[in-house]
């Protein structure tokens, strides 16, 4: 709450409104296509951005500090919170990702209900894990470790997906929806082809391998940072610079095209950087499907607005808080660390459920 | 000026649009008439490069709609199909601005604004216009999508079927509007009509269009008598003397 007022104060980001702030001084009603169309929505807007800033910060400063056995400040203090600042560091990347994966990714598509996840991504992942412990046994999860294991991974996935997409998006046939259906049929065949290996390996490999198969902040290697940053950074300020032409493409192939978009260009462009993101993440920390689905959903509710320069910051932040506040909750209270998926599809889950029955609407 | 070279679009074997020569002259309103699945839709969708055609060329104002870059036909040329992806959250007033998208890529002026409100009071729409699209009935959708596609302001302008929808008071309203839009403003308006009476009312040239090719293009006195209107719709039109010029009597 302590913010709230200093946020208020924000005066609307310039690009926004065009060349309204002169009109808005002169004359009170005046008419604007602004993406915050009257000043209830605007102060509503902020005030949810500075809230989710307060309770972003409070997490990230409660699992450096929570439970930290040196005084507030001292040296031994920031010695422990080195240390922890790693996770807080991997979930800022974790949000970033699923977050402007999963907003871009439902605008391109136009479809409010499907993730980037579900177009194998993390089947393809879980494939590679399984695959590892099958042919190699237990020895063959740390096989999958390391930089360049983690390089190949986010190739293969970014590799995987671009081929699905440019195949179907150019063909005679091009049709989003064909994709969308065609990503799906191979992500279950992938997970399917898992699921097999998992049912012959031994329960002790099955037991090593199902820790690595949740999606988890532990799973993430300091050492992958110097990659995952600015790979997160990069696509992330890309897909905010495209904001513009995302709201354009969001209105579907026609209108784009209408309004001098080259739509299957533009359609390619965004699932890159898309897929970039998602692989990022996914091969940082594993699965996360409803993460990003949830992140985008609950976006575009407070956001309350179409324009993607206000849903992307709105949806990045309320990744940071359900990833800092599900890890906190398992960690300080069920002292089960790591596992933050499952703590994230319960009340991630339910959360969306009570604004979907209050709202009536996507 | 609008020229349709030997256009074709084949479906399959059987289902073939064209070979189509067709020349729209500027200024005024031209109407598409013709039966169910006689290709009017596509013939306009592909005017409006929104379909691609198999063979032939097409030109709008001396550009070619297939060599010219999407980003200046959209200076040229707007167009507006009859079923469209609608954002919820997106007011009347945010729709009609995207029209604005060709000439300010986003970033409006001053200007833009006033371009803006133009359009929305041109189709009436300054009551509804900070409503969500998800609010309003499905005319009341249909008139903002106009008023985005005339706030685009090209000299071109392509729209299939803007009567669907609509009630008595806001047909009525909408070729009025269209029809000053041409007179005033000079644009040239092509527009898909399934009501032969608002065409041979409201429109300046009448485009028949039977089985994929156009069967007869002329001013409404030539098309709106019985036997050209029977020979188009395959039914019995009988044209009587109404109040305010011919109409078609087919049931």
């Amino acid at each position: 709450m302590l913010d709230a007022p200093v946020v208020r104060r924000t005066p609307p980001q310039p690009g926004g409104q065009g060349a309204n702030p002169h009109q808005q001084s002169a004359h009170k009603p005046t008419r604007n296509s602004g993406s915050l169309p009257t000043a209830r929505v605007r102060k509503r807007y902020w005030i949810i951005l500075g809230l989710l800033i307060f309770l972003g910060v409070g997490f990230g400063f409660g699992l450096l500090a929570w439970d930290n056995p040196m005084p507030v400040g001292s040296a031994g203090f920031w010695r422990i919170a080195e240390l922890r600042g790693t996770s807080v560091i991997v979930m800022m990347v974790v949000a970033i990702c699923q977050a402007m994966a999963t907003v871009s990714f439902q605008s391109a598509t136009n479809n409010r209900i499907i993730t980037p996840s579900i177009m194998g991504f993390e089947s393809l992942y879980i494939a590679v894990q399984t695959g590892a412990v099958f042919f190699l046994g237990a020895a063959g999860v740390t096989m999958v470790q390391g930089v360049p294991q983690f390089i190949v991974q986010i190739v293969l996935m970014v590799g995987l997906s671009m081929a699905l997409y440019g195949w179907l998006l150019s063909g005679k046939y091009g049709n989003l929806a064909i994709m969308l259906l065609i990503g799906i049929i191979i992500g279950g065949g992938l997970g399917s082809i898992s699921v097999f290996m998992q049912r012959l390996l031994t329960p002790s490999e099955f037991d090593i391998l199902t820790a690595r198969l949740f999606g988890s902040v532990a799973n993430a290697d300091i050492s992958y940072l110097p990659i995952a940053i600015p790979l997160c950074v990069v696509a992330g300020i890309m897909l905010l610079r495209n904001a513009k032409r995302l709201n354009v493409i969001a209105m579907g192939k026609d209108t784009a095209t209408n309004l001098g978009l080259n739509h299957r260009f533009e359609v390619m462009r965004v699932l890159l950087l898309t897929s970039i993101l998602m692989a990022t993440s996914t091969a940082l920390v594993g699965p996360m499907t409803f993460l990003g689905f949830l992140v985008a959903t609950l976006a575009y509710q407070l956001a309350d607005t179409h324009d993607h320069r206000y849903v992307f910051p709105m949806a990045v932040l309320i990744g940071f808080v359900v990833l800092s506040g599900s890890y906190f909750v398992m960690k300080n209270v069920f002292y089960a660390q790591g596992v933050v998926s499952i703590i994230i599809e319960a009340v991630g889950g339910t959360v969306f459920l009570f604004f979907i029955l209050r709202k009536g609407r996507l | 000026m609008i020229t349709l070279s030997a256009v074709k679009k084949n479906y399959s074997s059987d289902v073939a649009i064209g070979p189509v020569d067709l020349q729209i002259p500027s200024g005024g309103v031209t109407a598409l008439v013709g039966p169910n699945g006689a290709g009017k839709s596509t013939l306009l969708t592909m005017i409006g490069r929104l379909l691609g055609m198999d063979s032939g060329a097409i030109e709008i104002a001396g550009y070619d709609v297939s060599r010219t870059s999407s980003k200046d036909l959209a200076k040229i040329v707007s167009v507006l199909r009859q079923e469209n992806h609608f954002v919820t959250r997106l007011t009347v007033r945010q729709l009609v601005s995207f029209g604005r998208f060709p000439h300010s890529k986003g970033r409006l002026t001053v200007a833009d604004e006033e371009a803006i409100s133009r359009s929305i009071d041109f189709l009436d729409l300054g009551e509804l216009e900070n409503r969500y699209l998800d609010q309003l009935s499905g005319g009341q959708r249909q008139r903002a999508y106009v008023a985005m596609v005339l706030a685009q302001d090209t000299d071109y302008v392509l729209l299939d079927e803007p009567l669907n929808n609509l009630d008595m008071k806001h047909s009525a309203q909408m070729m009025q509007m269209l029809h000053r839009a041409a007179q005033e403003l000079g644009r040239t308006i092509v527009v898909v009509l399934h009501d032969i009476n608002f065409a041979g009312h409201y429109a300046d040239h009448i485009c028949a269009v039977k089985d994929g090719v156009v069967t007869e293009f002329g001013t409404p006195e030539v098309i709106m008598t019985d036997e050209v209107l029977s020979r188009v719709f395959d039914t019995p039109v009988q044209v009587i003397e109404g109040p305010r010029g011919p109409l078609a009597v087919y049931y």
